[in-house]
C-alpha cells in the first residue's frame, strides 16, 4: 500500500511575521506528534523565521528545496493541556445549576472553560453553591440589567414645587437617613462579593448590579437633600449601631437574610410609603424608582435562602438566631430616632396644622403595620409557622433596615 | 554529616531569573538533591567565582562558557558544558537593513554605520563582525560601528540592544542592524519592525548558546544527579512548565561544544579576551 502523501501548505508570499504563522500552526495541530508537514513559502524571510519559531517551539525541521520545507510536529504541544480541568457547563447543569463546589484551579476561569493545569489557584471563602446560589438567580439578573435607569434623565430634577420650611426640612431628614440604609445595602453585598467563586456567575452579575442600583440609589437620595440648598442632617447612633450589625453578620446567607429579607422588605414599604405621601413630585420619582430596584433585592435573598433551606433545612435555626442575636445587640439602643419618625408624620402631613399632622401620624402608623405584616409573611415563606414568624417579626429592630 | 550541596551561579539579567532559580531549587531539593545558587551581577565576576571554589557550577552565556574554558586551559583544569535548553543549539545572526535601503550586498556596507547589541553581546555583536570580516569588511576600517550597549556584563541576555538597534535602523540613525532570527520574527509580530519594512541582508553561521558550566573539581556524583534531573523535567508537567516557559525551552538536552567556534574566532578577532581569558577589550564595562 503506498504511503498518504505528506500534507502540504502553501504560505505563498505570507510572511510569518504578516499572520502565515497562523496557517501552520493550525496545519500543524492535524497532524500526529512525530508527523510531517510540508510548507511552501515565497516571503523574503519565511525560511529565517520558520527555523527561528520550529526551534522555540520544539518542531524538527529540514529544507528539501529553497521553496519547500518538512515541519516535524514536536511533542510538546499538547503537554500544556494533560490534565486540564474542565469547569462544568456554560448553561449549567440539566436544571440550570452550577457545580456543587468551585474549585480554586479555575480561578477566573469561564464557567464552561478548560483550564491548564497548573493555573494558580485562587481562594474564595464563598465557593460552595449552597451558600450562594438561587434557583432565580439568572432570571433576575436580567431583569436587573433591563430594568436600569439613569438618574439625569429618569427623574425631573426640574419639576416645580414649593414647600414649607419646615416639610422641606423633613424631607432633608428622611433623605439622610436613606443614604445611611442604602450605604449599608451597598457595602454589604460588596463586601460578600468578592469572596464568590466567579463560577457562580449568575450571583455575581446580580450582586454587582445590586451594589450598582444602591449607587446610584445613594445618588438621587443626596440629590434630593440638597436639591434646595441643604446639606443633610441627623444621624444618630443608634441607627448606625443597627447597621453595623449587618456588616458583622458572620456568612453570606445571614446577612441577605437580614439585609434584604427583612431590611429591604421593610424599605420597600417604606418607599412606597414616600411614593404615596412625599409632598413634592420629585421625592415622589425617587421612591417609585428605588422601590422597584429594592424589590428585586428582596426577590433575590428570598431566592437564595429558599434554595439554601430547601438543600439545608437546619439553617432555618441560623435564621432565628441571627435575629435574635441582633435584637440582643440593639437592645440598648434607641432604634428609629424621633427626628426621622416625625419627618415622616410631617412629610405625611404636607403641614403642620393638628388635622393634616393626625393623618400623618396615622398614615406612618399604617406603615408600620404593613412592614410587619410584610415580614410576617416573608418569614412565613421560610418556613417558619406563624407564631414563630410572629414572634421574630417583632424582634426586627425599630430601625425599620 | 550533611550531604553537601551544589551551588550554582546564574546571572540576574531580568527579575524573572529570581523566579526561575527559586523554582527549579524547590524542584531540586523536593527531588533529593541538595542545590543552591547565587546571582551575580555579570558574567565575567560569575566565571572567575568557578575558579576560587565558591561555585560548583555555572549557568553561563557562550561566551562566559568561553572565557572559563580559556581561564581553565591556562590553568591546566578542565570545565565542562554539561547541558544546555533545546532552543540553545543552531542559532543564527541577521544583519538587517530598511526594505528601501540602497544597500544590497553585504559589500554595500562600506562606509556605512551598523547598530550593533551590547558590546559583550554574542549573537548581536561579537558574531555578526566576525561574519562581515569573514566577507572582507573590518569594523572601524571598512564601516562605522554604534553600540547599543544595554546592561553591560549580561553578554547581550537583555532584549534592550538588540530593540533599541533595531529602533534605530527605523529612524535611519544607522544603515544597518544585527539581531538573533527569532527576535527579527518577534519584531515583526510585535510591531517593532513593521513587516515588510526590512530586508535581510546576510544570515551569520549556526552558532550554540549558553550551558551548564562545571568549574573544575566540581562534584561528580552532584553533577550528575543535577543533569538527570533536568533531563527529567518535562514541558508537560504543570508544576515545572511555568519554569521551562520563562526559561524559554521545551527540553534540556546533553551539552555539547561543537557550537561556538564562531564566537571563539570572534572573541579573538575583536580581541575581547586574550587566550587565557583575560578582558582585553579596553572599552567594557560591567
Amino acid at each position: 500500500m503506498a504511503a498518504s502523501p505528506t500534507p502540504t501548505i502553501d504560505i505563498e508570499s505570507l510572511g510569518l511575521d504578516q499572520g502565515a504563522l497562523l496557517l501552520i500552526r493550525r496545519a500543524l495541530a492535524e497532524r500526529p506528534v512525530g508527523g510531517e508537514l510540508r510548507v511552501r513559502g515565497q516571503s523574503p524571510d519565511w525560511r529565517m523565521h520558520l527555523e527561528a519559531w520550529c526551534r522555540s517551539q520544539g518542531h524538527p525541521l529540514r529544507f528539501e528545496t529553497a521553496e519547500e520545507a518538512t515541519v516535524t510536529r514536536g511533542p510538546h504541544a499538547e503537554g500544556r493541556w494533560l490534565g486540564a480541568q474542565s469547569t462544568g457547563f456554560a448553561q449549567g447543569d440539566a436544571n440550570g445549576a452550577p457545580a456543587e463546589d468551585a474549585a480554586p484551579g479555575w480561578g477566573l476561569a469561564a464557567r464552561g472553560a478548560t483550564v491548564e493545569a497548573g493555573s494558580p489557584p485562587f481562594f474564595f471563602a464563598l465557593y460552595r453553591r449552597d451558600e450562594v446560589w438561587a434557583a432565580t438567580a439568572g432570571e433576575l439578573y436580567r431583569q436587573a440589567a433591563a430594568a436600569q435607569w439613569d438618574p439625569g434623565t429618569a427623574i425631573d430634577w426640574d419639576a416645580p414645587f414649593d414647600l414649607p420650611l419646615a416639610v422641606e426640612a423633613a424631607v432633608v431628614q428622611v433623605m439622610t437617613y436613606l443614604i445611611e440604609n442604602e450605604n449599608a445595602a451597598l457595602l454589604v453585598p460588596a463586601r460578600h462579593l468578592g469572596q464568590i467563586h466567579p463560577h457562580f456567575r449568575e450571583v455575581l452579575q446580580l450582586l454587582a448590579l445590586q451594589c450598582s442600583d444602591e449607587a446610584r440609589h445613594v445618588e438621587v437620595f443626596t440629590r434630593r437633600a440638597t436639591l434646595r440648598g441643604h446639606q443633610p442632617a441627623l444621624s444618630t447612633a443608634g441607627g448606625q449601631a443597627s447597621l453595623r450589625t449587618l456588616f458583622d453578620a458572620p456568612d453570606f446567607s445571614v446577612a441577605t437574610f437580614l439585609l434584604a429579607v427583612l431590611g429591604e422588605g421593610s424599605f420597600v414599604n417604606l418607599l412606597n410609603f414616600l411614593q404615596a405621601n412625599a409632598p413634592d413630585p420629585v421625592t415622589r420619582q425617587i421612591a417609585r424608582l428605588t422601590a422597584r430596584d429594592e424589590a428585586r433585592h428582596v426577590a433575590f435573598g428570598m431566592a437564595h435562602l429558599e434554595y439554601r433551606l430547601s438543600v439545608q433545612p437546619d439553617y432555618q435555626a441560623r435564621l432565628r438566631n441571627a435575629i435574635e442575636v441582633r435584637y440582643d445587640t440593639l437592645a440598648s439602643t434607641a432604634g428609629l430616632n424621633e427626628e426621622v419618625f416625625d419627618a415622616l408624620v410631617l412629610l405625611a402631613a404636607g403641614e403642620l396644622s393638628p388635622s393634616a399632622v393626625a393623618r400623618g401620624h396615622a398614615a406612618v402608623q399604617q406603615l408600620q403595620r404593613d412592614m410587619a405584616a410584610g415580614r410576617r409573611a416573608r418569614l412565613a415563606r421560610l418556613g417558619f409557622d406563624r407564631d414563630e414568624a410572629q414572634r421574630l417579626s417583632d424582634l426586627h429592630t425599630r430601625n425599620f433596615m | 554529616m550533611s550531604e553537601p550541596t551544589l551551588i550554582m551561579g546564574a546571572v540576574a539579567y531580568a527579575p524573572k531569573v529570581v523566579t526561575i532559580w527559586e523554582g527549579f531549587k524547590a524542584f531540586f531539593v523536593k527531588n533529593g538533591l541538595p542545590f543552591d545558587y547565587v546571582l551575580y551581577s555579570n558574567y565575567e565576576s560569575q566565571v572567575e567565582a568557578q575558579f576560587d571554589g565558591t561555585l560548583h557550577l555555572a549557568w553561563n552565556s557562550p561566551l562566559a562558557w568561553v572565557r572559563a574554558e580559556r581561564i581553565a586551559r591556562s590553568r591546566g583544569q578542565q570545565v565542562q558544558a554539561v547541558a544546555m535548553r533545546d532552543t540553545d543549539c543552531d542559532l543564527r545572526s541577521a544583519i538587517v537593513v530598511r526594505a528601501d535601503s540602497t544597500v544590497q550586498s553585504l559589500a554595500d556596507l562600506r562606509g556605512k554605520t551598523i547598530g550593533l547589541g551590547a558590546l559583550d553581546s554574542p549573537q548581536a555583536t561579537l558574531i555578526p563582525l566576525d561574519h562581515l570580516r569573514t566577507e572582507g569588511l573590518v569594523k572601524s576600517r571598512d564601516f562605522q560601528v554604534r553600540y547599543f550597549d544595554v546592561l553591560g556584563g549580561k553578554h547581550g541576555d537583555h532584549i534592550g540592544g538588540e530593540r533599541d538597534a533595531a529602533l534605530a535602523l527605523m529612524a535611519g540613525e544607522v544603515d544597518a542592524c544585527c539581531l538573533i532570527d527569532g527576535n527579527h520574527l518577534a519584531f515583526g509580530l510585535d510591531g517593532t519592525l513593521p513587516s515588510g519594512s526590512t530586508r535581510v541582508l546576510a544570515r551569520t553561521g549556526a552558532y550554540d548558546h549558553c550551558n551548564f558550566t562545571t568549574s573544575p573539581g566540581a562534584p561528580a556524583a552532584l553533577i550528575d544527579r543535577f543533569v538527570s534531573l533536568l533531563m527529567a523535567m518535562r514541558w508537560d508537567d504543570p508544576q515545572v512548565r511555568p519554569l521551562l516557559e520563562l526559561e524559554g525551552l521545551r527540553e534540556w538536552r546533553a551539552g555539547r561544544t561543537s557550537g561556538y567556534a564562531l564566537l571563539e574566532r570572534a572573541v579573538d578577532d575583536e580581541h575581547f579576551y586574550d587566550g587565557d581569558g583575560r578582558i582585553t577589550n579596553p572599552d567594557y564595562r560591567y
